[in-house]
């Protein structure tokens, strides 16, 4: 299992194009892919789920993958975050 | 109506052609009728007024020439000798078609010259601008851009949806449940698209095979005869095409439908969307679910737009919340 720390650094946060992206993204993987916030967990494959934690501007989530590729999932994942979901 | 567009439309094939209640043109031939088989190239008509006059400065005679109450009564005020002057030189072009309106009968040296140059003489009981209006409505029709494409069409709550996809993917069976929960059949398997008044397009089937579907395993079924008259319908206005296909693992497909995807059928944009099938998607559901959301688009609201709009407001609301409380 992999876990790690992103932040989100684009002003409108979570909505439905970027929470679009990361699902695409994370549907790509074998591993199970989960979002943390605070002590929220939701499924990384579930559009809406991603989009309920209502995640904005700066918020820490925590990045939780556990499979064959939880590495690599984990990795693109995390550039997603880095490039603003291509944003701004 | 199912001539091509490259094949000639002759005036045998107007007086031929199924139209009905208010298309109707109520023609019949009162002579000339070997030439009948001269062609309609235009889709304009015109009134010969001007012609009977005297004056043939840009005398456009490949149009059907429409003579009226007026046109009648001119000619039979004018002398023999000048009537028979004016209308043989009238008839050295070759005209398509004279169509007399109100039930109107020519004078029997018109029908002479007309029948010795071969051109058709067509009445009709219609007033001359009801005709007009009629025979424009036609032609235009007729000569409307068309395309024959394979897919099934189907209305669903009132809107055309036309579903594509390759064979085998479950179009007919999809349109058969359809049809089977209330929805109407236009036509399966070749549908003939015309664009009409600019940016519409009626669908409508193969006269031939309408309202026939081929079911694998059941062979071809008659749906008037299987599910009733409310079950089918002869023409229907296409706004919506559903892309039916099998669920790639490579594509990804829309999970928000923010973005609105058309296709080109003959210059026009039409909404479409792609579903993929799996074992297990109810796909005739989903068919009338996006019919149910076009229709809501139609009235103004996007599901999709909207709920992100919803979506951002709140998160705007938990920034400044955010931003407030770390301030204190």
């Amino acid at each position: 299992m992999v876990q790690r720390i992103v932040t989100i650094r684009n002003r409108a946060g979570m909505h439905a194009r970027p929470a679009a992206l990361l699902v695409k993204t994370a549907s790509g993987f074998a591993s199970q892919i989960y979002i943390e916030k605070d002590s929220e967990r939701v499924n990384g494959k579930s559009i809406m789920g991603v989009i309920t934690l209502g995640a904005t501007f700066n918020t820490p989530l925590t990045i939780i993958a556990d499979g064959p590729d939880e590495v690599q999932a984990v990795d693109a994942i995390e550039k997603l975050f880095e490039r603003r979901f291509e944003e701004e | 109506m199912a001539q091509q567009q490259k094949e000639k439309f002759l005036v045998l094939d107007l007086l031929q052609l199924d139209l009905r209640e208010n298309d109707a043109l109520n023609l019949s031939c009162i002579g000339g009728r070997p030439g009948l088989i001269r062609e309609i190239s235009v889709t304009e008509i015109n009134r010969p007024g001007l012609e009977l006059g005297g004056f043939y400065e840009n005398f456009a005679w490949q149009r059907i020439q429409i003579l009226g109450r007026g046109e009648n009564a001119f000619l039979q005020k004018l002398a023999r000798e000048k009537r028979r002057e004016e209308l043989s030189k009238l008839f050295t072009f070759a005209i398509p078609c004279c169509v007399f309106t109100h039930s109107l009968t020519p004078t029997a040296d018109f029908t002479d010259i007309a029948e010795k140059a071969q051109c058709p003489i067509l009445q009709t009981d219609l007033s001359s601008s009801e005709f007009t209006m009629r025979i424009l409505r036609v032609l235009s029709t007729i000569f409307a851009p068309k395309k024959t494409l394979h897919g099934v069409l189907v209305e669903v709550f009132g809107i055309g949806v036309l579903l594509l996809g390759d064979s085998g993917v479950g179009k007919s069976e999809s349109a058969l449940s359809l049809i089977e929960r209330g929805h109407r059949l236009i036509a399966d398997d070749a549908v003939e698209i015309r664009r009409v008044s600019g940016n519409i397009l009626m669908g409508t089937g193969a006269q031939v095979v309408s309202h026939h579907m081929e079911i694998r395993g059941l062979g071809i079924i008659n749906i008037t005869h299987l599910f009733g008259v409310g079950a089918i319908r002869d023409k229907k206005r296409i706004q919506l095409v559903v892309q039916l296909e099998f669920w790639n693992e490579e594509k990804s497909y829309d999970r928000i439908g923010a973005e609105e995807a058309t296709m080109d059928i003959l210059g026009v944009h039409v909404p479409c969307v792609t579903v993929p099938i799996k074992p297990g998607r109810n796909i005739p559901v989903i068919i009338e679910t996006a019919a149910r959301n076009e229709r809501l688009k139609k009235m103004g609201y996007y599901s999709a737009r909207e709920f992100n709009r919803n979506v951002m407001n709140w998160l705007e609301g938990e920034s400044t919340r955010e931003i407030f409380l770390n301030e204190k």
